[in-house]
């Protein structure tokens, strides 16, 4: 009787860690996928700046320098496309470094290397539309249809948004979702295409961000 | 329930092992120096549970170079994707008859 009883007991002990052990197995497999194959330091703050700067820059763009295309390839006055270039370089360039920075110092808090295999794979799958689109606007605008460069620069942008969903927070996927049907209506209406790029580059990002740093970051 | 347990694979007993099968799961490829981040463990630690893996045919190495530089990567074989599987299963049905 008393051997059964110590049996019993050694028996549902063992059960009893080996329960905690199975649980603790799956739980350390899924963390580890996400984090090998996930860039999750992403911040919502990146997206508010990106948005913030986008939303200068297009204020810069209209207002200061004049530049509203009201059709594919319309003709502009003498220095303007100069103008419009170096500004859409440095609100690339600002939005982009905003970006990193916010990232970075949140994957410091949360113990995260910015440069590991998973942002790698991050860049590499954001980079290959996004170089592309870069190319295919230059081109563009070389052969006088500067009208689709902002339009074609948020399909392609989203494009390169959607693929990131893959390495990142799949939450991305549907602000690239977004910039593809600003985009796609720009082309459309060309004469809108200064206001679409405004709504997607500017406050679809700034909605993105906010929605972002109140869901996860607070 | 024995033979449930037959299932569970000895050698993922090992949080070691257990990760670098789950992180090569979804990476095609990982070199040494990455695998070593994600499992914050030392080189001579890592190095042995990754012998032991290969020893079992679960993952293999690709060697190549970079320039001059050596470079190493290892993936999961059609064999360690099996056992990771079948180990996979079994820890569910484990969790799910302990409910």
């Amino acid at each position: 009787m008393t051997e059964t009883i110590i049996n019993f007991a050694v028996k549902s002990t063992l059960h009893m860690t080996k329960r905690k052990d199975y649980s603790k197995d799956i739980s350390e497999i899924r963390s580890m996928m996400e984090r090998s194959s996930k860039f999750l330091a992403l911040s919502g703050w990146a997206g508010i700046m990106a948005g913030i700067i986008a939303l200068a820059g297009s204020y810069y763009a209209v207002y200061i320098i004049g530049f509203n295309p009201g059709e594919v390839s319309p003709h502009l006055p003498e220095g303007t496309l100069y103008n419009i270039t170096v500004t859409a370089f440095l609100v690339f360039m600002l939005a982009l470094s905003a970006s990193v920075m916010f990232s970075r110092s949140r994957a410091k808090r949360k113990g995260e290397k910015i440069w590991n295999a998973a942002s790698r794979q991050l860049l590499i799958q954001t980079a290959v539309p996004l170089v592309t689109g870069g190319i295919l606007i230059t081109i563009s605008i070389l052969k006088g249809l500067i009208g689709l460069a902002a339009p074609l620069s948020l399909i392609f942008y989203g494009l390169s948004l959607f693929n990131a969903g893959k390495h990142t927070v799949s939450e991305v996927q549907y602000l690239g979702f977004v910039q593809i049907l600003f985009g796609l209506a720009g082309v459309t209406f060309i004469h809108l295409g200064m206001i679409f790029w405004a709504g997607g580059f500017g406050a679809a990002h700034i909605a993105y961000g906010l929605y972002m740093y109140i869901r996860y970051e607070r | 329930m024995k033979g449930l347990i037959g299932h569970l694979n000895k050698s993922f007993e090992s949080r070691v092992r257990l990760g670098i099968m789950s992180a090569l799961a979804v990476n095609d490829k990982l070199d040494f120096n990455s695998l070593k981040d994600f499992l914050e463990v030392t080189d001579g630690n890592l190095a042995s549970h990754i012998k032991a893996l290969e020893k079992e045919d679960f993952i293999r190495v690709e060697k190549s170079f970079i320039g001059k530089k050596p470079n190493t990567k290892y993936f999961q074989t059609a064999k360690g994707r099996k056992a990771f599987e079948n180990h996979l299963k079994a820890l569910e049905e484990m969790i799910s008859l302990q409910k």
